[in-house]
């Protein structure tokens, strides 16, 4: 769909989180932003090709980027959320240039910059992010309405040539776990889950 | 050989694969030759820290880079170095054209400028200067490789001595 869901109809970010993770077959890396977007991911189920962004606000979908280009045949994945994709909107124009096939980008859009105390992002006042990473070139760009899209839209990104970005509105629940704040830990065991080391 | 020629060989040295730029007049030649390199990938990101994050993500996938900048991109850098590739020990190479200094003509270089050096010490990042032609291969062998070996950042900076520096826009 490439017209925005109404924030009435948010789904659980949590639940689509899962619902990612249960699609993962193919030891897919998946890069985290920070904050509730990778505290939900380590609630989903820790996994060693999982990524945990412990700050580098808005770097997600540049990190999973790098982590394609390395690893042509490992299909790779980014959560992020809008308030960090703003940061770095110009990572869609890059992204949208290079087309590397194996990569997708998750966009939580929750209006807001929730975990810092809920304040309004542009997201919230009309910005599309579905919009603007077609503008910069992502023809691939979704917005998922509801949890049987979701699926359909990741199961056809994990398989077919992207670059694809899905975005979903989602709730303001906090995240459900904390993943280990060790950065160098981190990163060993995400080397070693993808046989970088 | 000149130093662009001299830093790429290094490259190929170390089998360092892949380079995001930020483009700058005085890194032409190096972005040029990356460029002609079969071997290497090679990406133009729109924002340093981008860059950054992108060439970290690679070295996390087993195929470590250098970003290519100018003195005022190591402003728009600071946070993906400071939350990112040091905290999480990732081997980047920064390549750094040094603007600011010796005979710059335009005032709004040389604030960074003079802040490049203190930036990477607080940030504990080595670096090494590079300022004559015959230094370039040993310094950029051996400092990339101390930065695979210990998985650190490492940053060359490129005086206007060695490039000739830009000259008046
Ligand atoms: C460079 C930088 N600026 C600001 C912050 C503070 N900060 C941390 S998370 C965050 C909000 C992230 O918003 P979003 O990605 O939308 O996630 P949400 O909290 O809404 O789940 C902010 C502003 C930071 N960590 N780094």
């Amino acid at each position: 769909m490439t017209t925005a869901p109404d924030r009435d109809t948010a789904l659980s970010r949590l639940a689509l989180t899962r619902r990612l993770v249960a699609l993962l077959r193919r030891e897919e890396a998946v890069v985290a932003g920070i904050g509730n977007t990778n505290f939900d991911l380590a609630a989903a189920g820790d996994r060693p090709q999982n990524f945990y962004m412990l700050g580098s606000m808005g770097l997600a979908a540049s990190i999973a980027l790098g982590v394609a280009l390395a690893q042509p045949a490992r299909r790779v994945v980014a959560l992020e959320g809008d308030g960090s994709l703003l940061m770095n909107l110009g990572c869609l124009a890059t992204i949208a240039t290079v087309a590397p096939p194996n990569l997708a980008l998750i966009v939580w859009d929750n209006g807001a910059y929730q975990i810092t105390g809920g304040q309004l992002a542009a997201t919230a006042a009309g910005t599309d992010l579905v919009a603007v990473a077609r503008g910069a070139g992502i023809a691939r760009s979704a917005w998922a309405h509801d949890e049987a899209t979701f699926d359909r839209l990741v199961a056809a990104a994990l398989r077919e040539p992207g670059p694809a970005l899905i975005a979903a509105r989602v709730d303001a629940a906090p995240g459900a776990a904390r993943p280990e704040r060790d950065p160098v830990l981190l990163k060993d065991r995400f080397m070693r889950g993808l046989g970088a080391r | 050989m000149d130093w662009a020629e001299a830093i790429l060989a290094s490259f190929r040295e170390r089998d360092l694969c892949l380079v995001a730029y930020v483009p700058d007049e005085v890194l032409g030649p190096l972005i040029g030759g990356a460029l002609a390199d079969a071997r290497l990938t090679v990406l133009c990101a729109t924002r340093e820290e981008e860059a950054i994050g992108i060439a970290c993500g690679a070295a996390l996938g087993g195929m470590p880079g250098a970003v290519l900048m100018q003195s005022s991109g190591l402003g728009n850098s600071i946070n993906a170095l400071a939350s990112l590739a040091v905290p999480y020990q990732v081997p980047l190479l920064l390549i750094i054209a040094e603007r600011g200094v010796l005979g710059e003509f335009n005032p709004v270089q040389v604030p960074i400028g003079r802040a490049l050096r203190p930036a990477l010490d607080a940030l504990g990042i080595p670096h090494h200067t590079l300022a004559r032609a015959d230094e370039v291969g040993p310094v950029a062998g051996r400092t990339l490789r101390q930065c695979l070996l210990t998985q650190a950042p490492a940053a060359l900076i490129l005086s206007p001595l060695l490039t000739g520096g830009k000259e008046r826009a």
